[in-house]
Formats: structure tokens, sequence, C-alpha cells
């Protein structure tokens, strides 16, 4: 297992500097530009001169490369400065990664958006697991039950009606009808006091409520197919025929079998916890890190996009590994050598 | 007993009196704000973005600014010079601006003419990048005559001077705090670009790019009862719908910018009585843009390129006869269009130029009426006949007509019942709608920007700063003609060329007097409507809402919409 | 769809229907050994055990139900979704417009006739895309070590890539050419199902991955192989049947997805033209209207949802039919 985990890291590098090249090449050539949102009044002059302040006259891999080296080396060693006050080089005239539409540096918008990102987005992801796996498991054990009718049909309106639709909705009913929750988040409120932790909490249970509702459909239909699955194998049969208890041979036996893809899954999932909620996001105003990657996209800022969409590579590549490693040693059927 | 409850009534009167009569600064809380595209600086001469100059411009100040008639106010200035009382030089190459006395930065220190001196050269360094540079283009100098007087020195004569100075696109910035930031440092002064230090009535506590902005009062603001609200949150992101909803429904915000939404969803939440709909009318004209030359794809690198001097060999198929255009505007019933998609945020636009109203002609009034049997008739007399399909045709061609406009559901349903009207006139129309950011980027790879123009029509709102029309009316000169060889950077998209209105053009350019320029406007105007070169569909004004507890907005679609925000209260 | 082509000519090639004369005993009355010997097919056996699962019969008949009224529905209803009658707009379900009308004035129920054909078009296309490409990357990355590599890297390259600049570059580079050789929508109709296609099949793949790793080391596929069976014929005869659980399950998210992804494309101007009414797109315009016209709202949400129930019904049957546990 630890070859093949060294094995995996090493070749995660290069499959980085490629996925990193490629993402870079489909901005470039994507057909949008930054001065796309300026307002029709400033003349193409001015437009040239402004493409050409943000660097955009130099060939492609001249400015991949800038990038890249910005990336690796200049931002991890500003981490360092800023975050540990360890100083490696010259601290003070690093040029970072700049942001095309705000002109500031980029890591400093990622670390600004990262709070209510995990607040909100994070904490559903969460919720969503702790629903969606009691619901699989009683929707599977008791198949076909007006309960599993129930949750099916929840599930399946909870993953086609789209998260604009319900956040919609949901605001209507409990902002405008009701007046319980606020319907816009308030990113600058500080939990200092028990007031504030209350306001908190009324304006994240929307939000939080939406996306779990989506994430718990999602993954309450894996976790019910695989305890289906399992319930049917001959091992059950047999713990049964030893005389154990129902609850034991359900949550001993098979929810741990079952388990394994789900918990392959919910790894996978980790990185859309940065880059998935875009639309909930922008609905209640969370302005995470999702809003701010559409916000990118839409006003070509290709330095934000790059980084941005690098470090959910980096993630994607991180929890693959990770997901495959967990599912290596929880199911000891699976051998990698 | 009477007595003493007189007494404490006329007490309670005088005290009340007193307390609406001075209004101490800060004494009504928290203002909210809501603008659905956030700011991603402070600066606005490193985003030309509206949204960027509205949030700057409660911090930044100008010298002279509009009013929301579209008069020019004094701001920090004395008075607006003008040649009469001397401000102007009688050859119309210098301007000069007194500053009133006393104004204080945020931070304490004096405003003067250096500041003003330093603003010119902060934008004019072509290292820069600035977005408001053709607010500072055709000057010679600017120079601090003393610590309150600014000269401003032109290299031509300039009938209308008032570019520098005026309005949020170019507010003062403090020479102290931005010195070291001008040319290619602009992009590493974080500080400053966030946190400008101004002469408004707030200054920023805290920005968070495109989230939110908090302001503070400004303590060394020259007004001291003013501004009422010790805080100001701008809180972006999300949609035109919901931010309407959190104003007029919730009630969470104050104030909601730019709410581009069908008018009947605004109604229906404004009976919820929690605030009110405002808008007002600028020089924003929604039109349709006819292409006169050939966007056939086939015609590869010759797309939409008008070949030969000023005759037109590649000219459109069906569009450059002048019945065919005329015929597609008298079928479009105009109100419709309102009604659909504008409301009380909309007007039937006749002409390229409705506003200033000194300006406006009355010339085309004609188009408020559609007319679908005359654009028949018309089509029918031209040679142009009803196929099989019932498209009309002539010597083989077709009018089929492919139409695009940026994405934005008000602008689809024109689409949609333009197409309908069409179809009376026997047109066939393809519709499509791209991303805003493909269709006003300007990319010179992409096939899809308006200027381009590699379809046969396409759709969106132009207008122009200030009050003054000459620029906005050179746009459709002939060396303004978006062309590969000056990549596409004109901004005559429909290559429509005339040496008549040239001509017109270049005599606005040395006219002084009013009514001249009047006439001449008018005459340029009417010019490019009788000939249908453009399509003006809908007047649009800018639609705010506010909350019924806020008094004191005035709507302005000359100059920021925060531009009296020291004046708002909360009643 | 190959697979299982290749399934049913293998069980064609492998029936014993021959049913010969036996001869009973006291134990095994000739009248059973009939019975017993009566020809039974393999799908014969699905079929029967499908028909007895009541939620698949539910979801077949829901199914054929939206089909049908979308196939034949415009025959009947005579107005067309593109008219527009602009003083009737915003109008509640009435004799003339049974579902009410829109903004502009279009028919709600023409347009959900209309959308139908081509959200179910779209949606089944895509789906399939996506499962095919998945299942294929999956099998062949869970079967064969050299390829796990190479494929998983692949998959985690699609997974990164930002999906509107990519989407934006596809357009860009095929729009026109694709409009010019099949017609605006047809063109539109092949570009959107190839995109959703080709950026929704990852998570499939590494499901059926994860599950092709697990069962490739029972003992059934150990046993076939060591009796020399071709890996070919492991895959199709042994994994395949045996993965359709995940596979049921991703084909209905598939649906879900591919619907709604639709309808973002064309918001963003990156699908159909802005008039060509798709039940995720009505979807979109009405949600600004739910106070007004809930009617133009609730339609479309509900038959995007009955669509994907009845399809996870008749995946669930499948399911249960094709598991040789749960037959006879």
């Amino acid at each position: 297992m630890i070859h093949y985990i060294l094995r995996r890291t090493l070749i995660a590098i290069p499959t980085l500097l490629v996925i990193s090249f490629i993402i870079f090449a489909i901005l470039d050539l994507a057909p949008n530009d930054p001065t796309g949102n300026l307002p029709m009044t400033v003349p193409p002059e001015v437009r040239a001169k402004i493409r050409s302040s943000l660097g955009l006259d130099e060939p492609m891999h001249i400015r991949f490369g800038l990038w890249l080296v910005q990336f690796c080396v200049n931002e991890p060693l500003n981490i360092l400065y800023e975050g540990f006050g360890i100083s490696i080089g010259d601290a003070e005239n690093r040029t970072r990664i700049i942001s095309w539409s705000t002109r500031s540096p980029v890591v400093d918008l990622i670390i600004q958006r990262t709070p209510q990102t995990l607040w909100v987005v994070g904490l559903s992801y969460l919720f969503g697991i702790l629903i969606a796996i009691p619901i699989g498991i009683v929707s599977a054990y008791r198949q076909y039950s007006w309960f599993d009718q129930v949750g099916t049909f929840i599930s399946m309106v909870g993953f086609s009606v789209p998260t604009f639709f319900t956040g919609m909705v949901a605001i209507i009913i409990f902002s405008v009808q009701l007046r319980w929750f606020p319907m816009i988040y308030d990113t600058t409120l500080e939990v200092d006091s028990w007031q504030n932790f209350v306001s908190q909490v009324k304006q994240m249970i929307m939000p939080v409520a939406v996306l779990a509702l989506y994430n718990a459909s999602q993954l309450s239909r894996f976790m019910r197919a695989s305890i289906l699955d399992n319930l049917n194998l001959d091992y059950v049969r047999t713990a049964r025929s030893k005389g154990l208890s129902e609850r034991v041979v359900l949550l001993i036996h098979v929810l741990r079998n079952s388990l394994i893809p789900v918990v392959t899954l919910i790894a996978l999932g980790i990185p859309t916890i940065f880059s998935g909620a875009i639309i909930t996001e922008q609905i209640f105003r969370v302005n995470g890190l999702g809003q701010l990657l559409i916000i990118a996209i839409e006003s070509a800022d290709i330095p934000l996009v790059q980084t941005l969409t690098f470090i959910f590579a980096i993630m994607i590549v991180v929890f693959n590994l990770i997901a495959d490693v967990v599912y290596g040693i929880l199911d000891p059927r699976i051998r990698y050598e | 007993m009477k007595y003493i409850i007189s007494t404490l009534l006329t007490l309670a009167i005088v005290v009340g009196i007193a307390s609406t009569v001075q209004a101490k600064r800060g004494s009504d809380g928290q203002l909210n704000l809501v603008y659905w595209q956030a700011p991603s600086t402070m600066n606005p001469n490193l985003s030309g973005g509206t949204k960027e100059l509205e949030a700057s411009s409660v911090v930044l100040e100008p010298l002279g600014r509009y009013d929301e008639t579209g008069n020019l106010l004094p701001w920090l200035a004395e008075e607006i010079p003008t040649v009469s009382n001397g401000g102007i030089s009688k050859d119309l190459t210098t301007i000069t601006w007194k500053i009133k006395k006393g104004i204080k930065w945020s931070d304490g220190s004096a405003l003067t003419a250096d500041d003003a001196v330093f603003t010119y050269e902060y934008c004019s360094n072509p290292d820069t990048g600035c977005t408001q540079s053709n607010y500072w283009s055709d000057i010679k100098s600017v120079t601090a005559v003393n610590s309150v007087t600014v000269k401003v020195e032109f290299t031509v004569p300039k009938p209308f001077p008032y570019a520098p100075f005026v309005g949020y696109n170019a507010p003062i910035l403090q020479k102290a705090q931005f010195d070291g930031c001008q040319g290619a440092k602009a992009q590493e002064c974080n500080k400053q670009n966030f946190y400008p230090i101004g002469t408004g009535p707030f200054k920023v506590v805290d920005f968070k790019p495109n989230d939110v902005i908090v302001f503070e009062a400004n303590p060394n603001y020259r007004d001291a009862s003013k501004p009422a609200f010790n805080k100001l949150v701008l809180k972006g992101g999300g949609d035109a719908v919901s931010a309407a909803r959190a104003v007029l429904e919730t009630g969470e915000m104050d104030y909601g910018w730019n709410l581009q939404v069908e008018p009947e969803i605004l109604i229906q939440m404004e009976k919820a009585g929690k605030g009110k709909v405002v808008s007002a009318f600028g020089t924003s004209v929604e039109r349709l843009m006819v292409n006169f030359t050939n966007p056939d794809p086939s015609l590869g690198d010759m797309r939409s390129e008008y070949v030969g001097g000023n005759n037109n060999r590649n000219s459109h198929p069906y569009l450059s006869d002048y019945n065919v255009r005329r015929a597609l505007s008298l079928a479009i019933d105009r109100q419709v269009l309102v009604d659909a998609g504008y409301g009380k945020a909309g007007k039937i636009g006749c002409n390229v130029l409705p506003a200033p109203a000194i300006y406006a002609s009355s010339a085309n009034d004609e188009c408020k009426t559609p007319n679908v049997a005359e654009a028949n008739r018309l089509l029918d007399a031209a040679g142009w006949k009803r196929g099989s399909d019932g498209i009309r045709k002539k010597n083989g061609v077709r009018i089929s007509i492919l139409y695009q406009t940026s994405t934005n559901s008000v602008r689809q349903a024109s689409q949609a019942l333009i197409k309908e009207m069409w179809k009376q006139i026997g047109v066939e129309t393809e519709l499509r709608n791209l991303s805003a950011s493909v269709f006003f980027g300007g990319d010179v790879g992409s096939p899809d920007t308006y200027q381009k123009f590699f379809t046969d029509i396409e759709m969106y709102t132009n207008n122009f700063s200030g009050t003054d029309p000459q620029t906005y009316m050179s746009n459709w000169t002939c060396k303004e003609m978006a062309q590969k060889s000056n990549k596409w950077g004109g901004n005559n998209m429909p290559r429509w060329c005339s040496p008549a209105y040239d001509a017109l053009s270049a005599e606005m350019s040395v006219t002084s007097a009013m009514k001249d320029r009047i006439r001449l406007t008018k005459e340029m105007n009417d010019m490019l409507m009788e000939d249908y070169a453009m399509i003006p569909l809908i007047h649009r004004g800018d639609v705010s809402a506010h909350s019924n507890s806020i008094s004191g907005v005035r709507m302005n679609p000359w100059d920021s919409e925060l531009w009296n925000i020291a004046d708002w209260t909360r009643k | 769809m190959w697979s299982t082509v290749f399934l049913i000519l293998e069980f064609a090639m492998n029936e014993n229907t021959q049913s010969t004369e036996i001869a009973g005993d006291e134990h095994f009355p000739t009248e059973e050994l009939e019975t017993l010997t009566q020809h039974r097919s393999l799908w014969g056996d699905v079929w029967r055990q499908f028909r007895k699962h009541k939620g698949a019969m539910m979801g077949v008949i829901v199914f054929i139900f939206i089909t049908l009224m979308v196939s034949l529905g415009p025959l009947l209803h005579d107005i067309e979704p593109s008219a527009i009658n602009f003083r009737e707009r915003n109008f509640g379900p009435t004799l003339a417009h049974p579902l009410g009308t829109d903004n502009i004035g279009h028919d709600t129920l023409a347009q959900m006739l209309a959308g139908g054909q081509v959200s179910l078009a779209v949606g089944f296309s895509a789906m399939l895309i996506a499962l095919l490409l998945g299942t294929l990357i999956g099998v062949l990355a869970g079967f064969f070590k050299s390829l796990d590599g190479p494929l998983m890297r692949l998959t985690d390259l699609f997974l990164a890539l930002p999906i509107l600049p990519l989407l934006l570059v596809i357009i860009l580079l095929f729009r026109d050419t694709l409009r010019t050789l099949y017609g605006p929508e047809a063109g539109i109709f092949m570009l959107i199902v190839f995109v959703i296609g080709i950026t929704s099949w990852m998570h499939t793949a590494r499901i059926v991955r994860s599950d092709v790793l697990g069962i490739k080391e029972r003992e059934f596929v150990i046993a076939a192989h060591s009796i020399g069976t071709r890996k070919r014929r492991i895959i199709f005869r042994h994994i395949l049947p045996n993965i359709l659980s995940p596979i049921m399950v991703s084909a209905t998210l598939g649906i879900a997805n591919a619907i709604i992804t639709e309808s973002a494309l064309s918001f963003l101007g990156l699908g159909f033209p802005p008039d060509f009414p798709t039940w995720g797109r009505l979807l979109y315009d009405g949600a600004n209207f739910i106070q007004i016209t809930p009617a133009r709202v609730i339609w479309p949400g509900l038959f995007i949802a009955l669509t994907v129930l009845s399809v996870n019904y008749i995946g669930d049957g499948l399911r249960d039919a094709l598991d040789p546990r749960l037959r006879g």
C-alpha cells in the first residue's frame, strides 16, 4: 500500500502540470475578454491599453510559465512570510498572482472567501451525509414500504429540481411570507456574542438546508442501492441463521460493507464543496468560492480562474487518492499491486 | 392638569422641531444598499464598470457634477467656469477651476490644487491602464496656479470642456495617498485602491472585493450635520429579482440599484407596501443595429467588411434596400415591447439621441405607431414577393434574418416579440443570445462580438455620459467603421457611411454657439433615422428601488445614483 | 448498448432449448417434470420478474404516457408554441389556454408539449453517452491494471476542467460548422448532447471502477478465470450484470442532470435559441414569475420530476429482475 501511495503521489505531479496547462489553454482560447464588462463609452484604444497593462500582449507560453512560477514558488513563500514570519529571499517585492478585476492578489481573495464557504457549504455537506445514510438504510431495509416510497419521491424531487428553484421557493416562504429568516447572508457578521450566534444560525439555515437536501438526495440513492446489493448476500443469511438480532446484522455487518462505496463517494465529493455550490451561493449572496469562480469566469479574469481551478484540480487529485486508499483499506478484497 | 398636559405637549413639539431641524450626523444609524453586481475595486480609474463608479462616488468627489435634471452643479468648486465669468478662455482652450476653501480629506489634511494635478497625471500615465482616460484626452497640461486654483489647457478648442474633474468618472484622488501608485505600480497599491481617502460623506472601513463594502461617516466631512447615517453597507452579488425582493418585500435592504426586471414582477413586489420603484431617463436607447455589409460565413475574411471607398461593394443582400429597412421598422409595435419588458422604466424610442430634451428631435415620431399594412405594401412594391413558405424573396435572395443580442430575459422577450412581428410581413428570423462577456468582450478571436457583427441584426443599448452629444454622434462617421484593419475597434457597427454626415460632425466640433450645436445634433440624428442606419426601439430609464422609510433619494441618470447620499435620511 | 446486444447473443447461443421426453418416477411425477421442462428463456424470466415489480410497471406506464403526450399532444392542441398573443399574457388556466400563458403571451401547454420532445431527447441521449463512456472507462480501468492509472488520471483531468470556459471554446470551434451542415436546431442539439455527455461521465466511471475492483476478486470470477474464460466474456457475462446497481442509479441521476444542465446552457446562451422551449428552460424562465403565474413553473418542474421518477423505478425493476438471487 505504501508503494502504491508513493507511486500515485509521484504521478500526481506531471498529471497536475498537464492539467494546469490544458486549463490555461482553454481559458486563453475562450472568446470572452476582460474588457467585456466595461461600459460602451470606453473607447477601443483605452481597452487596448488596458489589455496590455494586464500583460495580455505576451505570448501564451510566457504567461503560463510566469503563472506557474508565481504559483509554485512565490505564493508558498509568501504564505510562509505572512503566516509564520519566515522570510526567504526578497519578501517585500515578490510578484504575486494578481487578479485582473480587483488588481489585488488572488490568494488573498481566496483566503477571504474560505470562512463562509466552509460554514455554509461544508456544513451542508456534513448534514447531507448525516441525513442520507440513515434514510438510505431504512429505505433499503424496508424496500417498497411507505417510508421508502416517500423517501424515493423526496429524493427524486430533491435532485431533479434545481437548487435555484428550491432556494427561491425557500426564500419566498421563509423570508417573505413567514419573516423567519433573512434572505441575504451577511459576511461581516462576527460571532462574538450569543445574539450574533443566533443571527448566524438564522442566516445559515436556508442555504444549508437547500444544499443539504440536494446532497442528501443523491447520496441516499447510492446508499440504498448499496445496502440492497448486500442484503441478499450469503453472509447475511448465515448471520441470521446464527441467531444474531436484526439490528446487529444490519448495523454491524451489512452497513459496514455497504458503506465502502459510499465512503469513496463522500471522499470524491469533498472538492465539490469548494466549487459546486455556485448557484446557491449566488441566490443567498453567501459570496463564497463558488461565486468568486463564476464572477471570475464571466469577467474573463484569467489569473483568478486559473488559480482557483488549479487549486480544485489539486484537491480532486488528492481526494481521489484518499478515496482509493480508503477503499483499499476498508475492502480486503481490493488489491492495487 | 390641563396646563401640565399643554406644557408637556408644547415642549414635545418644540423638541421635535428642534431635533428635525438639527439632525445630527449619524443619528439615523445604518443604511443598507444592495448592488446585484458587486464592486471589485474602489478606484474608478482601474475599472470602468458602473458599479465601481457608484461605490467610489460616496468617497471620492469631483469639482462639478450633474444633478438629476442634467444641470451642471459646482460640487467641490466655487462655481462652474464659463466664458462669461472668465473661467473659460475666449479661445476655448483653457478652463480654470476654483476649489472651495476649507475642504478636508477624511484623514484631516487639506484638499489642494496639487491633488487635482496629480489626478490628471495618474490617469494620463499610459502604463496605468486607466479606464477613464478618454475623460482626460486632448489635454496639454494641468497646472496648480495656487493652492485652490487649477488650470486645464487643451490642445484643441473645446466648446464643451467639462470632462476632466466632472462627474463620477473623474473624481479627485489624494496625492499624498496615491503618490507612487502611478503607471505599472497601480496594481500593487491594494490599500489605496481598496481604501481610498476622499472628501465625500463616507469613508471605507472594510472592503471585500465582489462581496461587501462597509463605510462609516467621514468625521471631516464639510457639513457637520451630515451624513445622517453613521454606517453604510453596500452588499453585492445575486441577481436583480432577488435584489428587488430584498428591498420591496422583506425590507432587509434600503436601496436596490439597477433592477432590470420585467415590470409585472416589480409591480407585484411593490404591493407589499414596503418600498417604491423609481426610474429616471438618461440617454440610453435600446436599438437594432442594421448591418449594411454582408455577414455571410462563406465570405470568410470579408464577412461584414466595408469595401470600396464610398461605394459599398460588399453590401448586404437585402438590408441595403431602403424599403426593407423601413418595412422592418414599421412592422414593430414598440409599445408592446415597452409593456412586456420595461413598464415605467421605458418609453418608445424613435431617436438615437433622446436626451437631453433640448437635443431631442420630433421629426421621427411616426415610429410610435406600427403600420404592418404599409410595410407589406412597401415590400410588395419593391419586388419582394412571398414564396411558397411565406417568406419574401427577390432574385433568389430570401429575407432570413439572424438576430443576436446578449443574454437577458427582457432582451429575449423583445426578440421573441419582434420575431413574431416580422413574421407578419413575411420575414423569417433566427434568434441567438450570447453571454454578455462574449458579446461585449471585444475578443479579436471570437466571431460573436457586437463589433464584428457577423449577423444581420443585433440589439443592445448605447448611451453617453454627461450631457454633451458631440462624441456620441461622431460614432457614426465613416472613419469609425469597425473593420478588420482597426481590429474592429471602431464605434460604427452598422458600417454606414455618408460624406454629408461626416461634414456635419466635423462642423459640430468647431461650433460653440449652443443653438447651432442643437441644430447640428438634430440634423445628424434625423439623417441616421431617416436612412434607418439603426432602428431605435426603447428609450430606457435607470430603475432602482428604495424603502419607504428613506427620504431624500433623487434618482439621477446623469451621474451617480448616490450623488446626494449625504442628504438622505430615515423618516 | 453493445454489451446488452452481446449479452442477448451469448444467452441465445447457450440456451438449451431442447425439451426431451423424461421418464417420471414416484418422486418426480411426469406432469411436474413436464412443467419444469417447458421452454423458459432468460429474458422471459426477466420480463416475468419485472412485471411483478409494481413500481417498475407504474414507471413504464408513466413513461409511456409522457412520451405519448409529447409526441401526439401537438396534434390535438393546435396552438403553436411560438405563437404570441400579447393581450392574453400572464393568464391563469383558461379554456383556450389550459395551463395559462407566460409573460409575453406564449401558450404554456403548447410550450410544455414541444419542450417535452426536446428535453426527453436531450436528456436520454446525453445520459446514454455519459453512461456508455463512464461504464466503458470504469470497466476498463477496474479490470485492466495497466489501464487503471492513465484512465483515472484522464478522469481527474476531466473533473478538473472548468466547464463554462470549456463550453465557450467548444461552441466557438464547432457551432458555425454544425449550423451550416445540419441547420441551427439539429446542430445545436448535437453540440449540447455531446457537451453534456463528455462532461458528466466521470462520476459513473469512478463508481463503476470501484465496483469492478471489488467484483474482480470474487470467487466466481477467479473460477471463470481459472478455467480459461476469455477476458471479454468475463466482463460481459460475469462482471457487467453485477454492477448494474450503480449504473442504474447513475442513469437516473444522469437524466435529471442532463435536462437541468441543458437549461443552464441555454440560459447562458450556449444552447438552443431563446425561443426554443425545453422543460428546463421553461423552469428557468418561469422561476421569477412564481408569484404571478405559478402554473408556468409547477408544470415543467413536475414533469421533470415525473420523468426522473419513472426512470428510477424502471431502473429499480430492471436491477431486481436481472438479479439471479431474487428471481425464481
